[in-house]
């Protein structure tokens, strides 16, 4: 490839990666001790997040700054595309790991387990039938699996509609009609929050009507790991959304150069599509 | 297309840096961050290799001398993530941060900020590993694999190893995004893909693998951490999930894991090969295919490491015959390298020496992974010291083999002096000598049936254990004299040649003065 004009923008020494490592290191020391319910751990903790939450708005404030006051060529531009790309590709391989544990114990570790209560009945857990939803073999209480018609149907919904809007969303800022940028963007978060708030009434139904828990055996982990990181993501992508709004709102963008825009949309596609997966593989079979 | 720094752009007057520590510690050259994870891969080469002697101190006889045996354990399994997420893994990021961007024509690398938080991360993440030696509880010890269920036991120590892979993930996948990106975005006019150096070819493809196994490394690991603290039962029978899965899923990154350690390796020998022998590279266009077609079959192999695990026989073959399929392609490549030798004006400098050196001793480490690779086989030698010797042949006469050749290639392109060769050739027959004293009768323990992992061992092993501590002890020793010649280097008053190495093709040599300054191919270089 070649570049005949434009300037590749290297930016100079900066204090925010190392800010963003100070953060990491609390955090990662922090978590630590929590998990093992020693208190000077939360302290960490805490201490990590507010470093890295500030770390964050001021990076990503210098980089729509320095994109807003034309530094950023054509190279650069392409080169966030490639970017964002890898990093969708990576979060896709993250959840390939979790996807990955659920077919493996529906289709091989729990048909294992039933073959082995076969043969050792009582010096196993006694019998065990297998099938899914299940708890495994172990003593768990009674649950009721979670339904895919009721909330979850509404939620996809929700979500594919937001896919919808957003892309209305992209059509005006290309044709360079603001207010209904700004319109059709709140519009995709509030989706996005309704999202996030339906999905959190699901899970106390799930804990206080159907018995449903994390620690539901097989069932209960894949469903509130799966369900809870891609709502992980959804926060994640809703608060990037909150960020291009008033973005929009501040006059950012042109019709021709958006990246901020698009990197964002391209993500919201990335949770639509997980939750796809999701709704067919954890909800429906 | 022409470079603008930010501190141009802002203050309007040439360079303008923060000095002394700050500099390292805000830079986003790409020729300081290489040099940071360089220094930072030799620190925790040296942490890790005080780790291995304590392993080697502790068999050079039978009985318990030094180390308990749950200190033992921690040893070993600190050591294994040391060297690998520590010193193997940062040490060619640190290549690929130097190199890349002088190979391909680039002024920087595409995120430069970003890089500089790939490096700064790692140093969490090492204080993370280090210090959770002196936690209640210990390091560590269930092996550097941490199968679960040791690793759902342990205490403190476990859950700092896992927030340190955590970390360590992050940086090597934003490090792996933003070599990628300046390789595909930031060539040179005229620098096709079929016209990179191979070595940025490698880096490329060991990138994507990066990429590609990572969040998989996350993934399992957040799933051992809830299954530690928060009552998930995916590796718990009782609930209906498996430990072996955790075998499964850890090695889906593990395997690759193998050959990020090692593609960036064949990178650097495929550079240093034609130089010194004064030919172009015999097979570009085969190296760069026998390359990618390792990286895909390394996708589809993992489940080698666990035969002995429990798995159908359909499996076993399978999973046998892939693994042995990947010789094919590893066969491409040192047929090549030796192609390029033959009939070439040969010169045996350092960078030489340890290429040659390496191809000599990884085809062994590639062999006896041949040999485990076959079911039966492996059935016997699983988890004993044939295993240990395998892997150590090609991680470290092979990784490491090479970046020693690449630090000794491109040292007077990065300082400007140039080192002393015979001090040079010196570390490489040291080096050479105490590799095979140490690893080499390890492949008669293992096959003898001594276990891995185990401080104390049956008389019969003991003759082979006092050499191979001997070898390990002299092969630490030389490593010092490793770091007396870098640092000589450095200080040197001489001033390097402009172009040392006659052979050398690559932009870095026929572009660029000696040192490489500071700001490099702010205007393009444009390649025919």
């Amino acid at each position: 490839m070649s570049q005949e004009s434009g300037h590749y923008y290297v930016p100079s020494p900066s204090t925010y990666p190392i800010t963003g490592s100070c953060a990491l290191l609390f955090l990662g020391f922090g978590a630590a001790l929590s998990m093992n319910r020693i208190e000077l751990g939360y302290g960490l903790l805490a201490i990590g997040f507010a470093i890295l939450f500030y770390m964050c708005f001021r990076w990503f404030g210098t980089v729509a700054a320095e994109s807003e006051s034309g530094k950023y060529g054509l190279d650069v531009d392409k080169s966030f595309r490639w970017g964002m790309t890898w990093f969708i590709f990576s979060e896709v391989m993250f959840f390939c790991a979790f996807f990955g544990a659920l077919f493996y114990m529906r289709n091989l570790s729990i048909p294992w387990l039933v073959e082995e209560s076969d043969v050792l009945g009582q010096t196993f857990w006694g019998s065990y039938a297998g099938g899914w939803p299940t708890t495994g073999p172990g003593e768990y209480d009674a649950f009721t699996a979670m339904g895919a018609w009721g909330l979850p149907a509404i939620n996809t919904l929700i979500l594919l509609t937001s896919g919808v809007t957003i892309t209305f969303a992209h059509w005006a800022l290309k044709e360079g009609r603001r207010s209904a940028l700004t319109k059709w963007m709140l519009a995709t978060i509030l989706l996005g929050l309704t999202f996030l708030f339906l999905q959190g009434y699901e899970y106390v139904h799930a804990y206080n009507d159907l018995n449903l828990r994390l620690d539901t055996g097989a069932y209960g982990s894949t469903f509130f790991m799966l369900t809870g990181f891609h709502g992980f993501h959804v926060t994640l992508g809703t608060i990037m959304l909150i960020v291009i709004y008033f973005r929009c709102a501040a006059g950012h963008f042109t019709p021709e150069k958006h990246f901020g825009f698009e990197g964002v949309a391209w993500y919201w596609h990335f949770v639509d599509v997980v939750w796809l997966g999701l709704f067919i593989f954890v909800y429906l079979m | 297309m022409a470079a603008v720094h930010g501190d141009v752009h802002d203050h309007g007057h040439g360079d303008h840096h923060p000095t002394g520590i700050m500099r390292w510690v805000t830079t986003t050259n790409h020729k300081d961050i290489g040099s940071m994870y360089l220094w930072f891969s030799l620190t925790m080469f040296f942490t890790g290799g005080f780790l291995a002697l304590g392993i080697r101190a502790e068999l050079f006889q039978p009985g318990i001398q030094i180390l308990e045996p749950e200190l033992f354990n921690s040893f070993t399994t600190l050591h294994g993530l040391i060297m690998v997420f520590g010193a193997i893994m940062p040490a060619f990021v640190g290549f690929a941060n130097w190199q890349v961007p002088l190979m391909v024509g680039a002024p920087d690398m595409a995120f430069a900020r970003m890089n500089n938080w790939s490096f700064w991360l790692l140093i969490p993440a090492a204080l993370l590993l280090v210090t959770s030696f002196f936690v209640p509880g210990g390091a560590a010890a269930g092996g550097w694999t941490f199968y679960p269920p040791l690793s759902t036991q342990g205490g403190l120590g476990v859950d700092m190893m896992i927030f340190a892979i955590h970390i360590l993930g992050a940086s090597s996948i934003m490090g792996s995004i933003n070599i990628i990106t300046t390789i595909l975005n930031m060539r040179a006019p005229g620098m096709t893909l079929m016209k990179m150096p191979l070595f940025v070819w490698t880096w490329l493809i060991t990138a994507y693998l990066l990429v590609l196994v990572m969040p998989v490394l996350a993934g399992v690991v957040t799933m051992l951490l809830t299954d530690r603290h928060f009552g998930t039962s995916f590796f718990n029978a009782a609930g209906g999930g498996d430990p072996v899965m955790f075998q499964h899923i850890f090695w889906f990154f593990g395997h690759p894991e193998v050959y990020i350690m090692i593609l960036p390796a064949f990178g650097i020998v495929s550079e240093i090969i034609p130089t010194f022998s004064r030919k172009p590279l015999f097979g570009y266009s085969s190296m760069v295919y026998a390359t990618a077609s390792i990286a895909i079959l390394s996708c589809i192999v993992w489940a080698h490491h666990m035969f002995t695990a429990g798995m159908p026989a359909v499996g076993q073959l399978f999973f046998m015959y892939a693994t042995m399929l990947i010789a094919v392609p590893t066969g491409v490549k040192v047929f090549n390298w030796t192609a390029t030798m033959w009939k070439g004006a040969m010169t045996f400098e350092t960078p030489m020496l340890f290429a040659i050196g390496f191809i000599f001793l990884f085809v062994i480490g590639g062999f006896s992974g041949v040999i485990c690779a076959i079911v039966p086989i492996d059935i016997q030698v699983q988890d004993t010291y044939y295993v240990i010797a395998h892997f150590h042949y090609v991680l470290v006469s092979g990784a490491l083999f090479s970046l020693f050749g690449g630090v000794y290639y491109w040292l007077p392109k990065w300082t400007g002096h140039m080192y002393d060769e015979k001090l040079g050739k010196l570390h490489f027959w040291l080096s050479m000598i105490f590799f095979n004293l140490t690893f080499f009768v390890q492949h008669f323990l293992g096959l003898a049936g001594m276990p891995r992992r185990i401080p104390d061992y049956a008389l019969q092993f003991a003759d082979f254990n006092m050499i191979s501590s001997i070898g390990a002890f002299g092969f630490g020793t030389t490593q010092l004299l490793f770091v007396y010649i870098v640092i000589k280097c450095i200080r040197s008053k001489e001033k390097a040649p402009e172009k040392p190495w006659d052979g050398a093709t690559t932009l870095e040599w026929t572009h660029l003065p000696t040192p490489a300054p500071y700001h490099s191919f702010e205007n393009p270089p444009v390649v025919k």
